[in-house]
């Protein structure tokens, strides 16, 4: 399976998801840069952290008006798997590929630390591997990662089951301490913890490995025959 | 030319912590009349179109890119500013 790593002027979780992909998961990974304007040859698409365009007006307001955006839509209507960790996860939600939007941590301070994160659904594409309900250990660093949506589409998330990861406790002001979700197809994913930095027991953490590993088997059964 | 103002506010349905901050800290000051702050962002615009419908362009970008109507609402003001 060949991924890419999108990469904005400011992005700075990059090279921690290559080498989650490279040397944890073991798969193709190459780095793209924002101005692409072909993702064709990508069987998924990760847009990492940090802060493209130095978080100029709204996190991920600029980037998600960047010529490669208009790839990464087709590939979600393709149904490729996309996965928008922190900064990209801002990103999904600026482009609209996901409902919502961020708002500054209720307690207006960067929060970067390890948290305990509920696996809500375990029926998707990036968790099936997880166990439902299981608590997994994975680091936040974020300084806007408040989820905020109207009460209409957090109806919807809850109906469809598009929470895939909340928070354990109150971390950051979210609703419903939500974490991570879907879009209705179940092929977007964005979430504010960062499972590439939890992909070996060294960095305190191996948990986020599953969530790569889940994209990978799901990818198999779909195109590799007798896998 | 045309002079834009635009003003970013987040909606009076979203709880707005920083502006909670600074209403708290002015209280502390002693400025117990002053019940709520909201803060917001402005911007200006100078446009330079001449055929074209300003208060549409003025729309079209607040709605695409300078405010996130999620959660942020905009007002404007245009003022037709003299060439020297």
């Amino acid at each position: 399976m060949k991924f890419a790593v999108i990469v904005f002027p400011g992005s700075n979780c990059d090279v921690d998801m290559f080498h989650a992909v490279k040397d944890e998961l073991g798969e193709e990974v190459d780095f793209v840069w924002h101005d692409a304007d072909d993702l064709s040859s990508y069987d998924g698409i990760l847009l990492p952290g940090g802060f493209s365009y130095g978080d100029y007006l709204r996190s991920g307001a600029i980037a998600h008006l960047s010529k490669v955006m208009n790839e990464v839509k087709k590939a979600a209507e393709a149904g490729k798997p996309i996965l928008g960790v922190c900064n990209g996860f801002q990103i999904l939600l600026e482009s609209g590929l996901l409902p919502g939007a961020m708002l500054r941590n209720k307690n207006l301070k960067f929060i970067c630390k390890q948290v305990e994160l509920k696996v809500e659904n375990n029926e998707t594409m990036f968790s099936s591997l997880y166990k439902k309900g299981e608590t997994i250990t994975v680091p936040i660093a974020h300084g806007e990662g408040n989820y905020y949506c109207d009460e209409q589409t957090l109806k919807k998330l809850q109906e469809n089951n598009q929470i895939v990861f909340a928070y354990g406790e109150d971390v950051n002001g979210s609703l419903i301490d939500i974490a991570g979700i879907v879009n209705e197809k179940g092929n977007v994913l964005g979430m504010m913890p960062h499972p590439e930095r939890a992909v070996d027991e060294l960095l305190g953490s191996a948990d986020g490995l599953k969530l790569f590993q889940s994209i990978v088997k799901h990818w198999r059964e779909s195109h590799v025959v007798n896998a | 030319m045309y002079k834009v103002k635009v003003f970013v506010t987040l909606r009076e349905s979203v709880l707005d912590p920083q502006g909670k901050a600074v209403q708290q800290s002015l209280t502390n000051l002693g400025y117990e009349g002053v019940e709520d702050v909201r803060i917001g962002k402005y911007m200006e615009l100078t446009i330079n179109e001449k055929n074209q419908d300003v208060e549409k362009t003025v729309k079209e970008v607040c709605e695409k890119l300078l405010s996130n109507p999620v959660i942020e609402d905009y007002r404007y003001e245009i003022e037709e500013s003299v060439q020297q």
